[in-house]
């Protein structure tokens, strides 16, 4: 039976209350901003982009628990890491979280494997992945990205 | 219908006697919901989304599986007998549903698909041709996205502008509010009859009045009203009125549009096809007079036969006695939450329907609402269709409970119970 801890672990209460990455860089070179129509999630990304390298990457915006640790954690996850890293990551993520592939599989995600519960609450994917496609169309050029394209 | 002979008591009120319907028989009420009778995660279904849809009483469903394993035939159609008896069911539940409005005649009584249906096809078949550069269109700023959105398009279509009578910190819409933005320019006034997202009931008869005053026509939106408020669109005097089936524990998919007949009869068709006819050639064609005009294509028949059923329950039910279990309802559960340290009520209108939303403090609205799934109990959570209700008031989105004839106090504890379980994760 499903019970609050599967979704709500405690690096994600953890993260949903203390932000980290809650600001925006300096001298950031692409950002956009995200939108969740159903519940009203809004965020915005912005990155600091160097020869192909994420070197620094930070959000603001106002959303729950599950939309505001997934952007935290992603914050953390993706700094230093080349763009394909990233976009290779962001699969990741997104494969998680909709139970494509097993928790045990799960462990080179580190921080992120603390989101495999969300694949039992389909009604909540969106709030995990909101930050991810938020981060993947700042880095793809796009100015914002909705949930509503997530198929 | 499947309520026991009324035993009225006299009460004394006011020094005088008068007769008062006996209290709501819950239990045997929620005997007759067989969605009640389920676990949602381990847990008894506490079901409080009842604004979004309400369950559906056993003889509800058993009149839409009767049309369709008995009745099962178009109407207005065939000459043999199940066609017959199917127009028969079809045309008598437009007279239900007549009467249930407090309208003059059946033929007053469209059968769209439900109250978006109902608001377009006026925007469409009664505003646009009559609307142009320099008319206004009045909406209030509590309205649900679809008595906005359909007078958006309409706006665009001819030229005319939407202008937005204001809410109060509490949520209420008041007729001076209403007044101050009514003009001679102001040709439709839209109106909620009770709030989806707060449920504030308003003062849709004095705005019939003010708006009839220059001139204007008024269509009120009762999706949120007909469960909970007898209606009657006469003493209301509104020109138009709409209502969902799925609301007032009867089938999705079917709804209702009053209108005056004088207007009704002046109205071009809202989409064409067959059965809203007289006759056709290449040449021309001769539509049939209202309501039949606005039902082009085999309507939901099973779905008004399964509507007038939920309105023979309601009514077989008594309105004064679920007002009051309702009333009741919503006042515990605004103490009971009111108790919550941290947690603040969105809409304290003095007139409410059964609405609470509320926001608490450190927890986000869609964390209480799968945290209160989890113990069986069914709120929604979001902006309801109703962005503009939240960004009046600095609010992304609530957590909503809405009550039904069929909650109990119990209901009530448990969601006061979720919501502490919430706190306690998020503290």
């Amino acid at each position: 039976m499903l019970d609050a801890a599967t979704l709500y672990q405690d690096l994600i209460l953890d993260h949903g209350r203390r932000p980290r990455g809650y600001r925006f860089p300096e001298h950031a070179n692409c950002e956009a901003d995200g939108h969740n129509p159903v519940c009203g999630d809004r965020l915005t990304v912005k990155i600091r982009e160097e020869d192909d390298v994420v070197v620094d990457v930070g959000f603001q915006g106002s959303g729950c628990a599950i939309s505001t640790a997934a952007a935290s954690t992603m914050t953390e996850a993706v700094s230093g890491k080349t763009r394909s890293e990233v976009l290779a990551l962001a699969q990741r993520f997104r494969a998680l979280v909709t139970g494509q592939i097993d928790p045990s599989e799960a462990r080179d995600l580190g921080k992120l494997a603390a989101f495999a519960g969300v694949s039992k609450f389909p009604m909540r994917v969106k709030c995990a992945t909101l930050a991810w496609h938020t981060l993947v169309a700042a880095l793809e050029g796009d100015t914002g990205a909705t949930t509503e394209t997530d198929e | 219908m499947t309520n026991s002979a009324p035993t009225s008591v006299a009460i004394r009120e006011s020094g005088r006697m008068r007769r008062r319907q006996p209290d709501l028989d819950v239990e045997r009420v929620r005997s007759e919901f067989p969605a009640l009778r389920q676990q949602v995660n381990g847990k008894p279904l506490v079901y409080l989304d009842n604004a979004a849809t309400a369950l559906k009483p056993q003889s509800v469903i058993d009149a839409v599986v009767r049309a369709y394993s008995e009745d099962s035939a178009n109407v207005h159609r065939g000459v043999h007998t199940l066609s017959q008896r199917a127009t028969d069911a079809y045309e008598a539940s437009r007279e239900t549903v007549a009467d249930f409005l407090g309208a003059a005649s059946p033929a007053q009584v469209v059968f769209v698909r439900g109250t978006t249906e109902a608001l377009n096809l006026v925007a469409q078949s009664f505003a646009r041709p009559r609307l142009g550069p320099g008319d206004e269109v009045l909406v209030t700023g509590l309205e649900h996205h679809s008595n906005i959105v359909p007078w958006q398009l309409v706006c665009k279509q001819t030229g005319a502008q939407l202008a937005v009578a204001p809410i109060t910190e509490r949520g209420e819409v008041s007729i001076a509010a209403v007044q101050s933005r009514l003009s001679a320019r102001t040709r439709i006034v839209a109106v909620a009859h009770a709030s989806n997202a707060l449920g504030t009931v308003l003062p849709v008869r004095e705005i019939c009045a003010a708006a009839h005053a220059v001139g204007a026509k008024v269509v009120v939106d009762g999706a949120q009203a007909a469960p909970h408020l007898p209606i009657d669109v006469t003493t209301i005097g509104c020109d138009f009125y709409a209502f969902s089936g799925h609301k007032v524990y009867g089938p999705t998919g079917v709804g209702v549009l009053y209108g005056r007949g004088d207007l009704l009869a002046a109205m071009a068709p809202y989409q064409g096809g067959g059965d809203m006819i007289e006759s056709v050639s290449f040449e021309s064609t001769r539509f049939k007079p209202p309501p039949h005009r606005f039902e082009a294509g085999t309507p939901h028949i099973a779905g008004a036969i399964g509507l007038a059923a939920a309105i023979d329950y309601v009514q077989g039910l008594g309105w004064e006695a679920m007002h009051r279990h309702e009333t009741r309802l919503l006042s515990s559960a605004t103490a009971r939450l009111l108790g919550v340290p941290g947690l603040q009520i969105v809409g304290r209108a003095a007139d409410k329907i059964g609405v609470l939303s509320f926001v608490l403090e450190g927890v986000h609205p869609h964390d209480l609402a799968t945290i209160a799934d989890l113990e069986g109990v069914a709120i929604r959570a979001g902006h309801h269709c109703a962005q503009p209700v939240m960004d009046r008031l600095g609010i992304v989105a609530t957590a909503r409970a809405s009550f039904a004839l069929y909650n109990t106090s119990a209901d009530v504890e448990a969601l006061h119970r979720a919501v502490l379980r919430a706190q306690e994760i998020f503290s």
